[in-house]
Parts: C-alpha cells; structure tokens; sequence
C-alpha cells in the first residue's frame, strides 16, 4: 500500500517522538527554480533553491505576493517555471507527464474545494480510480481513510459536501490529498477557511496523521503562528520568493535572521515560546476514567476514592467524549453526552492549550494521541511549572 | 367539437406524436451542437461577445421570416422544418451552456488538475456536471420556444400540428375552421407541457443531490 522506501527515519529531535514510523515522504529539491510571467517587469520567483527533506513539514510563509503559492504551484507543475529544475525523489518533475506526476503528489487547497456533485467517497476516490486501482481496494482505501481523518465511514461515505460541515469537508479535502498514499503532500492555505477552535483541531489532527504517515508535506499559510505549531522547518519569503530564512521553528523565532525576520514573526513576545512548546512534552495529570455504559456507582466510588470530583468519560474506542463532575452524572448507568468534548491534541502547542482551558469548566484540557486515543489531562499549573522552569533554564 | 376530435382521433394522435418526434429530435441535436459551441466559446473568452450577441439577434429573427429564408436553399418538408427548429432551439441552450460552465468555481477546476485530472476529463467530469442543471434549464426554455417554432414549420409542409392551424385560419368562415385552429393550438399545449413534465423528470434523475437546488 505505501510506496516503501528504504530509508532510516531521521533523528530530527522533533519527530523523533514516533522513530518506528517508517518515513513515507520523499525529498523535494528546487535549484535555481525561476517563474517570469511574460510582461511583468521584476518575475514573481527570482532563483528559488532549496531542499526540503523527506518526511518533513515545510511551511512557506510570507507577505502576500510574495511568490509562496507560485513556488508551490511550481512543484506539482500547475505553474511551469521558466528556468531551474525540480527533483523529487531525485527524479526531475519534467521527466514524466504532468498528469503522471501529480497522480503521485497530493494536492489540498483551502476549504477543501470538494467536488459538489460527488459523494465523499467519490471526491475521495478519484485518484485511485484515474491510476485504475480496482473497485474494492477502492472502496477498502476509502474507508480506511475517513477513519483516519476521524469521521465514521458508515455516516459520512455517502454524503454530498454541502451536508457537512466546514471542518469536515477540509477533513475530508486532506483524506483526498492522501487517498492515493502520495509520497508528497502540497497544501495551499488548508486550514484558511475555518474558525479559530476548528482550525486548530485540523492543525492537530494534521499532526497526528503526519506522525504515523511521515509525508513530505509541504504547506503555504500566510499565518506565522500555523507556521511555527505545524512547521519542522519554515521558510520565510520575501518579494520575488527570495529566501529571509529557512530554518526550525526555535531557530526562526530564537534567532531570526534580519528585520524583515523579526518584524513578520515579531519576535521578542516570550508567549510565542509557548508555541513552541508541545502539550507532550509537559507532564500529564491522570484523573479517574469511565467508559460508556459503566454503573454509576461504581464510577463514583472509584473517583471519590481517588478523591477526585471530576472522571474523563470515554467511549468503547477509548476516545475522549466528556469530562463530567460527579454530580452531573445521573442516572443507573453512565451515557454518551449530546454535547461534543474539545479535546487537544498531544502535538498541540501550549498555546492552543491555554486557549482551551479558558473554555473549560475544569481549568484544563483533555489530551488525546493518535486517532483520538485518551493520554491524560493538561492542567493550568503544569503549563505555569513549564514557563517557570524554561524562564528558570534560560536564567542559568 | 368532441365528434370532430373523434372522427379524426388516429391523425390527430399521429400528428400529435409527429409534432413532439420533431421538437425532440430537434431540441436534441440543437443541445449537442449547443454545448461543443459553449466549450469552444468559454475556452476563448474573445468569442463571448460574439456568442452573445449571435443568440439576442437570432431570437430576433421572426421564425415565420426563417422558414421562408429557407424554402429557397431546402425544399420543401420535413428536413428544411426540422433545421428551422433546431436553429431556435440552439440559442437558449446555447446562451444558458456559456453561463453554466462560466459559472464553474475555477479553485475546483484547478483542484481536479492539480490531482491529475486531463482537461477532457475536468470537462466531462467536473465542468459538465456542475453546469447540467443550468444547461438543462436552457434546455426547458428550448423545447417551450420550439414548440411554437414547429407549428410555424408546418408551412413548409414539415410534420406536425400546426397544419391543423394554419388549415384553420385558411378556413376561416368555413364548418370546422374553429375546430381545426383549436385542435392545432390545444394539441401544441399538452405537448408542451408533457415535455416539460419530462424534462423535469430528467433532471430528477441527471442532477445529483448535492447540487439540486
């Protein structure tokens, strides 16, 4: 199913969370790549060299018209440049047809750009059915992607894109991007189209999918903060798609590279630290959890015991569904709420963290790992204990 | 009235069925023709004005005067009819076509290029589709126009209902003009409407649910 490469993965300290992963992505390179569009005096991208690895998030980011979506439009060549060459997988993009070539890259625009006389399942399916794969690896391919972007196959296979909502058709947009397993994924803008808690659940959902597929992605934003949570590495443009930096996230903000640099990530608030800063990386609290369907009684003993006043509820799946007190829960048995939890993912930054506490009863967040799976809670004093001890480190 | 309908019930039905064998056929050939033009012309955005302006002033032409214009290059029948009525028929299609595919987000074109789609593959399954339900009311205002197009068609001896109109008026005065004229106009009518009732079953079925209105 996955193209296999016989590479190791990278010791990059940033992904080297899930080393067992095999690296899927492949590595792009850009030399001396020029776009003049006949008739403009100064081209939109003057000389453009670069390697982004494989396996890596990249995030071009710059002032708008700054070349960053024509770089990337270069790359699946829905812009021909006008000079240099593009390799991916050291193979050179003009070697093959460009309909070849873009069946083996994934291609996600903003708001997902669903086709919208076709069923989920048939946007999905358009590029294994135009490589000719069969209909039931097909139909196997289509579900297995739809639980990977967390909607349930059954419910959301046969619906029409406007019977969904933002969220989801941006979710279902990435699952299309990915259906054939490309090596590289481009993203324009993805997460552009949504609002700010919706974005942020797609950014992390993004993560976590990167973490067990380890594409080549390759994502332009013009939002420096969605650079910095989603980005192993950004590149920062300038007018005609001149490099200002290109380097991590830490590096970008800890040391920025000139003015324009500074002024575009604007630099010095010691808050953007925190979007450095992964939930994962601080300690988790573990309060008492319940699965659906448990005696009351017996979920309340247990909690009472661990002198708790709250229990995480979660479903038969062992995904996250409510945070309820103790004297809400009521009745003989413990139910499924109607009311959707806001969960965090553990590639989340503190600062995301932060923003969903605020909107918690509890002062805090749950966490969930791959696929939805429950890891703890992230409470208000462990993300102050963290800035404490980084202040305190940095102090040293 | 009844008595004349009955005594002549098989022609009427047959004249009946020939007027609506006529505007279909015709209203079919005028929709391809009528597409493969709005293709070419949305390829070419210079060719737009002209596409335009073609289908205002060809709904200008009186159909009594094109027929005529005809008669000298076709004989008279069925064929020279025939082409009359398509000619109308193209125009609404045509105009409606221009709209449709006009209207097609270009972000989801360029999606479908950007995962590998041909263009002829982008036409047929992405551009087409989404410009159906708009083409297919261009079509519903073409087959209404030809209905009345046919039954002036009938003077040069094409199929159909409208001799029964115009043997009327050449009567007038005379037993069964009144019958005659009557017949002719109120055969057009449930013709029409039965059409219509099939083009809107048409769209049921050619429209998928995502982008009924």
């Amino acid at each position: 199913m996955s193209t296999e490469h016989a590479m190791e993965p990278t010791s990059e300290e940033s992904t080297a969370e899930r080393a067992e992963s095999q690296v899927s992505g492949a590595e792009i390179v850009l030399e001396d790549v020029v776009k003049q569009y006949p008739g403009q005096a100064s081209p939109a991208v003057e000389s453009l060299s670069l390697t982004i690895p494989a396996g890596e998030i990249v995030m071009f980011v710059g002032p708008s018209g700054c070349g960053k979506t024509t770089s990337l439009k270069m790359i699946n060549r829905l812009i021909e440049p006008t000079s240099g060459t593009i390799r991916i997988d050291g193979e050179d993009a003009r070697s093959q047809s460009e309909n070849a070539l873009r069946r083996k890259i994934g291609y996600v625009i903003q708001g997902g750009s669903l086709f919208p006389h076709l069923t989920v399942a048939k946007n999905i399916a358009i590029v294994p059915k135009l490589l000719g794969w069969d209909t039931r690896r097909v139909q196997e391919r289509i579900d297995e992607l739809l639980d990977l972007v967390g909607l349930d196959p059954a419910k959301y296979r046969d619906r029409y894109p406007r019977e969904l909502s933002g969220g989801q058709q941006q979710r279902v947009g990435v699952a299309r991007g990915l259906a054939a397993d490309p090596p590289v994924l481009l993203m324009d803008e993805p997460f552009g189209a949504v609002d700010p808690i919706t974005r942020q659940r797609l950014q992390d959902e993004l993560l976590s999918i990167q973490r067990e597929l380890r594409k080549t992605i390759v994502c332009v934003t013009h939002d420096i903060d969605e650079a910095i949570k989603l980005g192993d590495r950004i590149l920062i443009l300038k007018e005609g798609a001149r490099v200002a930096q290109y380097d991590t996230p830490e590096v970008v903000l800890g040391a920025p590279a000139d003015e324009f640099v500074e002024d575009f990530v604007g630099s010095g608030s010691s808050l953007k630290q925190l979007s450095l800063v992964r939930v994962s990386e601080v300690e988790l609290h573990r309060p008492v959890t319940a699965t659906v369907g448990e005696k009351v009684d017996d979920v309340r003993r247990r909690a009472e015991a661990a002198g708790e006043r709250s229990v995480v509820l979660l479903d038969g799946r062992g995904r996250p569904v409510s945070w309820p007190w103790l004297r809400q829960l009521k009745g003989d048995s413990v139910v499924e709420p109607a009311d959707e939890l806001i969960t965090i993912d553990q590639r989340a930054t503190l600062n995301d963290a932060l923003d969903t506490m605020l909107s918690s009863s509890h002062g805090g967040a749950v966490v969930t790992g791959d696929r939805d799976q429950y890891l703890g809670v992230v409470v208000f004093d462990a993300v102050t204990d963290h800035i404490r001890s980084l202040e305190e480190q940095a102090h040293e | 009235m009844w008595d004349f309908i009955v005594e002549r019930r098989e022609q009427i039905a047959y004249n009946t069925f020939q007027h609506f064998n006529l505007v279909v056929q015709a209203v079919v050939v005028a929709t391809l023709i009528a597409v493969v033009l709005a293709v070419l012309v949305v390829g070419a955005p210079r060719l737009q004005g002209v596409a335009n302006a073609i289908s205002a002033i060809g709904l200008t032409i009186p159909s009594f005067a094109l027929v005529g214009l005809l008669l000298p290059v076709f004989s008279i029948g069925a064929f020279t009819a025939f082409l009359a009525v398509a000619f109308y028929a193209v125009l609404p299609v045509l105009r409606n076509a221009v709209v449709g595919l006009q209207q097609v987000d270009p972000t989801l074109v360029e999606s479908a290029r950007g995962m590998g789609m041909s263009r002829l593959a982008v036409l047929w399954r992405i551009r087409l589709p989404l410009a159906w339900p708009v083409i297919l009311a261009g079509v519903r205002i073409s087959m209404q126009m030809s209905m009345g197009v046919a039954a002036i068609a009938a003077y040069v001896r094409g199929p159909g209902l409208g001799d029964y109109i115009f043997r009327g008026l050449a009567s007038i005065g005379g037993a069964n003009a009144v019958n005659y004229a009557l017949v002719g106009t109120l055969g057009v009518v449930v013709v029409a409407l039965i059409a219509d009732a099939l083009l809107l079953l048409l769209g049921r079925v050619t429209v998928p649910r995502g982008i009924r209105a």
